[in-house]
């Protein structure tokens, strides 16, 4: 029988600890939708998504009533569209994005993902025109996020891609620059990206994966937090194995839900993804972990350290509670959908060069990062670049988020709403990238031995 | 299929009465109720078979809510299998 500080301790966690399920995911293969017929396509991509997804909102919510905890969001990928799109003979494929806005419309869920591309190594036909469609398939639709995977470990870092992503994000700023910016939130570059992500802007459905697949993404910073407040002062063992413990508690809960959910829908279980995703809530900050094992301010000396231990404790606690973890597991540190960052950031303590040091350590990369709206495409790529060559050269997943938002400046606040914040404008160089970034071609893929 | 309730609040007369009329009302079948107060804070927790719940679980969640909101305190009724999952290997 379970005791009932064993019980009051979960409703706790859930109650007053923010801890919840973030997304349950459906990763939808879209392959056998390509036609030559554009229209004939987008028939297919519409009919197959509404048919698939058509009871996930209403069995996450039956799940959320019957088990208790908060599911917060629901979700699709699907396969990335340039894939897809590319048999048609279609110049522009903003349309298909509006048909995945439609189909995510039609069945309830807040975002749809997959405008996606794959090109650490080059371009296909179907690549060329995706990316050149992008900025106005973001601001056009409300619900469709875009990933570019421009680097991997074996192909290295593909720099033509880099060089164009520079100028798709500022060209996505400029077209939604009524709302900040808003289009950038929904376009995530990546370096190793993984396929079975369950979490936005990044998620998709990767071409190894099955027909249809439930992912599910955990999440739970003010869990941890509370976790390390009852270990005050203790070493670092202690701090770790707290989290360890915690981790595996969180995990084990979120694979319940995704077996559950997958069998109500009669579709395949993929993995869970415990990932520690702030939230603007405040309670929900991963800076604040961090500033509980004793920082001052999330970004002073010492962040990385702290941050390379929460990252590790998580992943071993997750993947003793499932055999399945997946996804990106472990810590994310988007800068204005956490309470805490963007309190550093204000604060003058976290900037970008530190949170690019974080990255190496972390999950993923340069999540929702403001920058001012005058910042040159050559510099953006640059961002890219560093990021995606800390990923290559480390073998880990590294992305860019990131907002030039136009019109605002260094100390100015954007705002988002909802789960994507508000965003304090960071400073980036004043000095220019231009002639590196303008080289184009390819920085080959790193050598794996003699690693100092 | 067995679920726990727990009850969360301000002790009082009759908490005990309201929660277990609703379940007899719908075909629940109450296991074990323990209870103790925890920094001044009530707390039960109550151990029921559902399996010949008469109504849809979503209704009777409701009708347990609704009763705690009538009487001032937090009442909720999850699935067994979430603490398990959390506390059992």
């Amino acid at each position: 029988m379970l005791m009932p500080f064993e019980i009051i301790e979960t409703i706790k966690m859930i109650q007053e600890e923010n801890l919840d399920i973030r997304t349950i995911t459906m990763g939808i293969s879209l392959r056998d939708c390509a036609s030559s017929s554009a229209n004939e396509s987008r028939e297919k991509i519409y009919n197959k998504i509404t048919r698939l997804a058509a009871n996930l909102v209403k069995v996450g919510e039956d799940i959320e009533k019957e088990y208790g905890i908060p599911i917060v969001n629901k979700r699709i990928s699907v396969t990335p569209i340039s894939l897809v799109a590319e048999s048609s003979d279609e110049e522009n494929y903003v349309k298909f994005a509006e048909t995945l806005d439609k189909a995510a419309d039609a069945v309830g869920v807040n975002f749809i993902g997959g405008f996606s591309a794959l090109i650490q190594k080059g371009y296909t036909v179907g690549d060329k025109k995706l990316i050149a469609s992008i900025p106005e398939a973001l601001s056009s639709t409300k619900k469709v996020c875009s990933s570019v995977n421009v680097a991997s470990t074996k192909a290295g870092i593909n720099m033509d891609a880099v060089r164009e992503m520079g100028y798709v994000i500022k060209k996505a700023a400029h077209l939604s620059a009524d709302s900040g910016g808003l289009a950038c939130a929904k376009l995530v570059v990546f370096a190793n990206v993984p396929e079975d992500n369950p979490f936005m802007a990044g998620a998709f459905h990767g071409v190894g994966e099955p027909e249809c697949v439930i992912n599910v993404g955990v999440s739970g910073p003010g869990v941890v937090k509370s976790a390390l407040e009852k270990v005050k002062g203790a070493d670092f063992e202690t701090v770790s194995e707290t989290i360890k413990k915690t981790a595996f508690k969180i995990t084990r809960m979120g694979q319940l839900v995704a077996r559950e959910a997958s069998k109500r829908l009669g579709v395949s279980f993929g993995i869970v993804d415990l990932s520690l995703a702030p939230t603007p809530t405040i309670g929900d900050s991963v800076a604040h972990i961090l500033e509980e094992m004793g920082l001052e301010k999330c970004g002073t000396h010492g962040t990385t350290a702290a941050l390379a231990l929460l990252n590790d404790a998580v992943k071993k606690g997750g993947t003793m509670a499932s055999s399945s973890v997946g996804g990106l597991s472990g810590a994310f540190i988007p800068v204005s959908e956490d309470a805490g960052m963007i309190d550093a950031v204000k604060q003058g303590a976290l900037t970008i060069e530190k949170l690019e040091a974080m990255t190496c350590v972390c999950s993923v990369g340069l999540d929702m990062i403001v920058v001012p709206g005058d910042t040159s495409e050559e510099t953006i790529s640059a961002i890219i670049a560093d990021e995606a060559a800390i990923g290559v050269i480390n073998n880990k997943t590294t992305a860019v988020r990131i907002i030039p938002a136009p019109g605002k400046k260094v100390g100015d606040v954007v705002e988002f709403g909802g789960l994507l914040g508000s965003g304090p404008v960071m400073k980036v160089s004043k000095f220019s990238s231009k002639d590196f970034i303008n080289r184009g071609g390819r920085i080959p893929a790193p050598l794996n031995s003699l690693r100092n | 299929m067995r679920a726990v309730i727990t009850v969360i609040g301000k002790d009082k007369i009759g908490i005990i009465a309201g929660i277990s009329n609703i379940l007899a009302n719908c075909n629940v079948n109450i296991l074990d109720i323990s209870q103790t107060t925890m920094q001044d804070v009530f707390t039960m927790v109550m151990l029921v078979d559902i399996s010949k719940l008469s109504i849809q679980f979503s209704e009777l969640s409701d009708q347990l809510e609704s009763k705690g909101v009538e009487m001032g305190l937090s009442v909720r009724i999850q699935h067994e299998d979430i603490f398990n999952s959390m506390h059992r290997i």
